[in-house]
């Protein structure tokens, strides 16, 4: 079977293209048949590796990790030429954003896909290893892509001589420890050497220092997917596959979980709406609730209204909003879901991932837990909501080590813009100061019985 | 150079450093946790936020983390900024939600940075108002306390620990906000070095177990800048006493020479100021036993044995001050003085002088250790006899990624990012000495050999370097690597050689001066670091005298009076050889302990040890330091009789009728111009007529409490201050104690202390640019200098036939003084007898199993220790243990199977 040509319609699906969950993945000679690594073939007999990097970055393809950092930018800054040295290609396939499931889909379905990629975009940037740093929870994937591995390296796609090219390649899977901080792409580095998942301070970037201290990409599995298809069907044509819907290039895997008829992942033309995403192909609400507030895409991104479903679901557009489209696959909220159990929920979960590196996120996380549960329980005092807004300052942008923080924060601080009332609702009315009213009950959240109007005031511990 | 604007005001700064170090360098405050001169930004803690503006008209600004920004030519910020500001103070208010609050009960209370922090961001009161997570403590044996409860997280101590000192047993755990930092299980810190944790840590989590026991907020001590006696190094130290006892023993920064860290040893060490059991006054022989003598009768009777017309001679030492040394001789005549070493420590110590002062290479500070990019250790471990230099060495071969990161342009202070770029890579470190040592899992490359074969080793690579130094037959694996060495410290911008007395062997000194002298002919940057005996073995040296040996001799059981000086003989000659040398002597023995030749005194007269006097010290590097008194004795009991020992000399030489010293500035200049080596140690301090102001300065922080009352058991009436002719310090909190009225001269600040500034990091205050030297300079005074040329020593190896004694020095015990303290005691080892695989195979005896060990006039039964890495032929005894003998290296000795 001949590679399908850019105008045939399944192939505006470039990431999916191949996918039949109910058949199972392509191995290696179906995966060839299907026109498998005829990519890689074409850069290692025809392109330069800068060509390679000069095609990726006309076609302005962006960081499907959720940053949408533009791809060919980073691999511009990896030195290049015979001088060097060892370089390292790391996919970032550390998928634990909350309702995130894309890259497991590529990795599972079609796992060649995410190794030619690699191979590939190693050629582009002349790295001799890679590494893919795979959630630990996705056994089947490890299993899947090992075989895949296996395969390419018998079919001559890795290891040396990689087609004849005198270039080598070697790629390993290596399976996380279930830290979400390790989707963190310099934390991810510490934890391949065996360290700690701190994140590292930048500059210098990994381009220039990163895995053992030597220059690294880390691109994310979906973006590593569209190179092949990049490469061989042009800038011009990635730029199409959007349908005009936006100013980015590609499709987007995207998906929808949470109160959905059809909860899914699904590639569509970058910046198709959010509400094609829940009505068309996620089947609409759960029966029949109303849509009270959307995740864009993962845990670390701002709430949005019902009003804002019929945005582009892109990077800028979505950024204007208010939010961050990060990684596309949109959570929903009913309408009778507590949003405070929702952001409590989000906030235990980056709590307890922090990796306890820099003090703002470390104590001030957990801090913002036990006000949420407090407001829960019908137990907040008024100072909550100060605190918890002086908490979304403190912990934002540039005052942490790394996002991790900033992006708790940002499900917080859009919750308490959108529904203070339902926050408001879990401080009861006794809490209100009052006379001679000074100290806290520890722990309780609760403040004590109002003091007889002639009570001396407690004194201040 | 580079111009920075803070808050509207210009300042010129070197443009090297991050703001956090320029700013304090600059004397403003910015708060800061994980950031420490020794180890640089990390950003974790996020407590030193300013405000970063664009350009002067930018009036936005963004926070940002003064640690992780360069101080770059034209950056404007604001530390007064609001937001910074509130930042700041949230930041101290979120490290509070975990810390206990336990200040009243916590060791860290009065000298904490983070309680100096907390005042410093204005942070109150509490607004979190949730439970606290607990941790479980560990012990970590006799030094370190542990409470892991009041842990901010800074990360300072791992750092510290594990990337700074190279320790292996301490280690960060768990994740989020429960993250832990103690070791893997309960147990002792292995690391010699682990008593800087108590303070690196910026709270009470690792505080000094040994000051916990004799608790004393530091504002109740009082202080004197002193110098340790635990070996030759030197390192500054700043002793606090309470109720007329040494409590804890602190770091005194200096630049040069110990900068921010000591050893344990030298920390824990100071016990033996503290013995119930040492001579307070004088003790005259009855019988078998001694009585107590008020101190003119003593007097008398002393000058009524060295005016009996016998022979007197005077024995000094090499633990005792210059001063000391200096009266003892000018007491007994320079003719019958003998410096207390034995003969083999004096004339290694005599060669290692001649190196330094003759050779054409300087003597190697600590700092200038640290710096070094390429270094052979010929002979000597380091750990057990110049402890300091160890962890410096370590810094030398850390020193790699500084000119890794260099390479990738970011800045040698970004810490964490300089170590993610070097990864594992270290500066070459070429470590042969008879033994293992801890140094050797960062070694480049490594070679066991006894004495000889390390002499011969290193003539190789002299030769290599400069085929006009002599030649040393060595076999091809030898060859390459003496080639491989020489090629590394001749590529090497600032290579260094150390060396030194420990291994015994004059060859071994001979061969690295060798390396040194032909190193230097093609890199004048060579510097050389040779580690002598004891704290004072150098400045003994230059005194010339002749050693402990020549004065058995002359002695020789004739009648004669003997004046020994802070000196326990029976550590140096054996007691066969003292019993026949002493047979018809009168001792009289100057000391604060309590020895085995104060034992065969007739009359003990009770000298100041460190705590209670003051005197002159040489280190390994020449540099003459005072130290001074901490506390006089006599204020809590007058009828305590100790004094300096060159006092009790001075009132000798009155009783005698002779002219004498009433000042330490006396015997000083009368030291200087008796002995023109000596020329020069007066400046290694003010002289007691310094001021400033007109005042003295304090020895105690001006909170002192209690000072009505300490002696009030005594007697309810307070007395004047005890007042000190010898110093310009002042007892008590009498005096000037501002860091702000005038630059104090470094070697007169008696404890890190400034306004809003308790804890350690205090030094700051006091540094000229922080972490680097202090204002003025660093104290300390060289008494020589290196010398531009001197021809190579000859290349003759004696080969030793059969068994010989090789020296094994342990960081604990090996030292005297220290080994008298109940904590390093706790960690010294047991005496034993180390021999090779090959030895013991030959001679049927199995690991553990006791050895008749005979040498000399000894025969000793030990248990056995059989090494992989010991030579053949080479028998290894641990100096200075409970049961170990004086010893000559390179003895022959005979073991045998069995008890």
């Amino acid at each position: 079977m001949t590679l399908r040509s850019a105008s045939d319609a399944q192939y505006q699906r470039p990431l999916t293209r191949l996918i039949d969950v109910a058949a199972g993945p392509l191995w290696l000679q179906g995966h060839e048949a299907e026109g498998g690594y005829q990519a890689l073939k074409q850069v290692v007999k025809e392109f330069k590796p800068q060509e390679v990097q000069a095609k990726v970055k006309d076609a302005n393809l962006r960081g499907r990790g959720g940053a949408g950092f533009p791809t060919g930018i980073k691999w511009s800054l990896i030195p290049m030429g015979p001088d060097a040295g060892t370089k390292y290609l790391v996919c970032n396939a550390d998928e634990m954003e909350p309702g995130t499931f894309k890259d497991r889909l590529l990795m599972e379905q079609t796992p060649h896909s995410l190794v030619e990629s690699m191979a590939t975009a190693a050629y582009a940037i002349g790295a001799q290893t890679g590494y893919i740093f795979l959630r630990g929870e996705y056994v089947v994937a490890a299993e899947r892509l090992n075989r895949a591995i296996d395969e390419a390296k018998a079919g001559g796609y890795l290891g040396k001589n990689i087609l004849g090219g005198g270039w080598s390649f070697e790629l390993y899977v290596h399976t996380g420890a279930g830290r979400y901080i390790c989707g963190e792409e310099t934390a991810l580095i510490n934890s391949l050497e065996g360290r700690r998942a701190n994140p590292r301070a930048k500059p210098p970037f990994p381009q220039i220092a990163g895995l053992w201290g030597r220059p690294t990409i880390v691109n994310n599995v979906e973006t590593l997917c569209n190179i092949p298809h990049i490469v061989l069907n042009g800038a011009d044509w990635f730029k199409s596959l959007n349908q005009g819907k936006s100013k980015d290039a590609g499709t987007k895997l995207y998906g929808c979980s949470g109160r959905a008829n059809k909860p899914g992942c699904w590639e569509l033309p970058i910046g198709t709406t959010a509400r094609e995403l829940l009505e068309v192909h996620a089947g609409g609400m759960r029966g029949g609730k109303k849509l009270k507030a959307w995740l864009p895409g993962g845990a670390s991104t701002d709430f949005l209204l019902p009003e804002h479903l019929d945005l582009a679901m892109d990077f800028d557009t979505i950024a204007k909003a208010g939010s961050r489209m990060g990684t596309g696959l949109i959570t929903v909220v009913a309408e009778d879901q507590s949003i405070v159990s929702a952001v409590r929920n989000l906030e235990e979960f980056f709590a307890r991932e922090s990796c306890g590196w820099c003090t703002p996120c470390r104590d001030g996380l957990p801090w913002s837990v036990k006000m949420l549960l407090a407001i829960e329980r019908g137990e907040g005092v008024p100072e909550d909501l100060d605190q918890l807004a002086k908490l979304t300052r403190w912990l934002g942008p540039g005052k942490t080590f790394c996002a991790h923080a900033p992006g708790a924060m940002e499900p917080l601080q859009s919750a308490l813009k959108y529904f203070r009332a339902e926050f408001e609702a879990g401080i009861p009315a006794c809490s209100l100061p009052q006379a001679g009213d000074t100290c806290h009950l520890p722990d309780s959240g609760r403040r004590p019985a109002a003091k007889p109007p002639n009570a001396a005031p407690a004194s201040v511990s | 150079m580079a111009t920075i604007h803070v808050d509207g005001k210009t300042y010129e700064v070197s443009g090297a450093d991050n703001l956090l170090q320029a700013c304090l360098s600059l004397g403003l405050d910015i708060p800061y946790f994980c950031w420490h001169p020794a180890l640089d930004s990390v950003g974790a803690c996020r407590q030193c936020a300013v405000k970063q503006y664009k350009d002067a008209d930018d009036k936005m600004g963004r926070l940002v983390m003064s640690c992780m920004t360069p101080a770059s030519d034209n950056t404007y910020i604001s530390i007064a900024d609001d937001e910074a500001k509130e930042f700041r103070e949230t930041i101290v208010s979120l490290l509070m939600t975990n810390h206990p609050h336990d200040c009243p009960v916590c060791e860290e209370g009065g000298h904490c940075h983070l309680q100096d922090m907390t005042v410093m961001t204005g942070h109150h009161s509490r607004e979190y108002r949730f439970t606290k997570r607990t941790h479980q403590n560990q012990y970590l044996g006799p030094f370190i306390g542990h409470e892991m409860n009041r842990c901010i997280s800074c990360y300072r101590c791992v750092r510290y620990y594990s990337d700074y000192a190279g320790g292996k047993d301490l280690g960060v755990y768990g994740a989020a906000a429960n993250v832990y930092f103690g070791r893997e299980k309960d147990g002792v810190l292995e690391s010699e070095f682990s008593g800087n944790l108590t303070e690196v840590c910026p709270t009470g989590v690792f505080t000094d177990k040994t000051h916990s026991e004799h608790y004393t907020r530091k504002w109740d001590m009082q202080f004197a800048p002193a110098i340790c006696t635990g070996c030759a190094v030197g390192c500054n130290i700043s002793p606090g006493e309470r109720y007329g006892e040494i409590r804890r023993i602190e770091n005194r920064y200096n630049g040069e020479v110990n900068g921010y860290f000591l050893c344990d040893r030298g920390r824990f060490g100071y016990g033996h100021a503290n013995l119930k059991e040492r001579p307070r006054q004088p003790l005259v022989r009855q019988g078998e036993g001694f009585v107590e003598a008020p101190k003119a009768e003593a007097l008398k009777l002393a000058a009524q044995l060295l005016k009996s017309g016998k022979t007197v001679i005077g024995i000094g030492s090499p633990r005792a001050s210059l001063e000391a040394n200096h009266a003892l001789r000018s007491l007994v005549g320079a003719g019958n003085f003998y410096s207390g070493a034995a003969a083999q420590d004096s004339a290694l110590t005599a060669l290692c002088l001649k190196v330094l002062q003759q050779g054409p290479v300087p003597a190697a500070t600590i700092k200038r250790i640290e710096q070094s990019d390429a270094v052979l250790v010929l002979g000597e471990d380091t750990l057990g006899t110049a402890a300091r230099v160890a962890l410096a060495l370590r810094q030398a071969a850390r020193g790699k990624l500084l000119t890794m990161a260099h390479d990738k342009k970011v800045p040698d202070w970004q810490a964490a990012s300089a170590a993610d770029i070097a990864q594992r890579e270290l500066n070459p470190l070429f470590i042969a000495t008879p033994a293992a040592t801890k140094l050797d899992e960062i070694a480049a490359g490594t070679l066991r050999a006894d004495p000889a074969g390390l002499a011969a080793l290193g003539h190789a690579i002299a030769h290599a370097l400069d085929s006009s130094a002599p030649v040393a037959s060595v076999n091809a694996d030898i060859a390459a690597l003496a080639q491989r060495i020489a090629d590394t410290l001749k590529n090497a911008k600032r290579p260094l050689i150390v060396s030194g007395t420990g291994c015994g062997s004059a060859a071994v000194i001979e061969a690295a001066a060798n390396v040194a002298y032909a190193l230097s002919k093609l890199n004048p940057a060579t510097a050389i670091s040779l580690a002598v005996p004891e704290a004072n073995s150098l400045g003994l040296a230059l005194f010339a005298a002749p050693d402990l040996d020549a004065a058995l001799a002359r002695l020789g059981g004739s009648e004669a009076v003997v004046l020994v000086l802070e000196n326990d003989l029976s550590r140096r000659a054996s007691a066969s050889a003292l019993d026949a040398a002493f047979a018809n002597s009168t001792v009289i023995a100057i000391d604060h302990q309590q020895t085995a030749t104060t034992a065969t005194a007739a009359l003990v007269l009770p000298a100041a040890s460190f705590a209670e006097g003051d005197g002159t010290w040489v280190n390994f590097e020449g540099r003459a330091q005072r130290g001074f008194q901490v506390y006089d004795p006599a204020y809590y009991d007058r009828h305590v009789a100790v004094q300096e020992s060159w006092r009790w000399c001075a009132e000798l030489r009155s009783a005698l009728g002779q002219a004498s010293w009433a000042k330490l500035d006396e015997v000083i200049a009368d030291a200087e111009s008796a002995i023109p080596a000596l020329k020069g140690m007066a400046a290694a301090a003010p002289n007691a007529a310094f001021r400033i102001d007109g005042a003295k300065l304090a020895r105690a922080p001006q909170r002192q409490s209690g000072r009505t009352a300490a002696r009030a058991k005594v007697f309810v009436h307070e007395p004047r201050a005890t007042q000190d002719p010898d110093s310009p310090l002042a007892f008590s909190m009498e005096g000037i104690n501002s860091t702000h009225a005038v630059e104090r001269p470094a070697a007169l600040i008696p404890f890190a202390w400034s306004p809003g500034w308790n804890s350690p990091s205090a030094w700051n205050k006091f540094q000229a640019e922080v972490g680097g030297a202090m204002k003025g300079g660093d104290s300390g005074v060289h008494l020589f200098k290196h010398n531009g040329a001197a021809s190579y020593f000859p290349a003759t190896l004696a080969k030793s036939e059969g068994l010989s004694l090789l020296p094994l020095h342990h960081h604990f015990g090996a030292e005297e003084l220290s080994s008298k303290a109940a904590p390093i005691q706790e960690r010294t080892p047991q005496a034993y007898v180390a021999l090779s695989m090959a030895d013991a195979e030959r001679l049927g005896i199995a690991h553990q199993a006791l050895v008749r060990v005979e040498f000399g006039d000894y025969l000793l039964s030990l248990p056995a220790k059989v090494r992989v890495d010991l030579p053949v032929g080479s028998v290894g005894l641990p100096v200075g243990l409970a049961g170990i003998p004086p010893m000559v290296a390179g003895a022959a000795v005979r073991l045998s199977k069995g008890a």
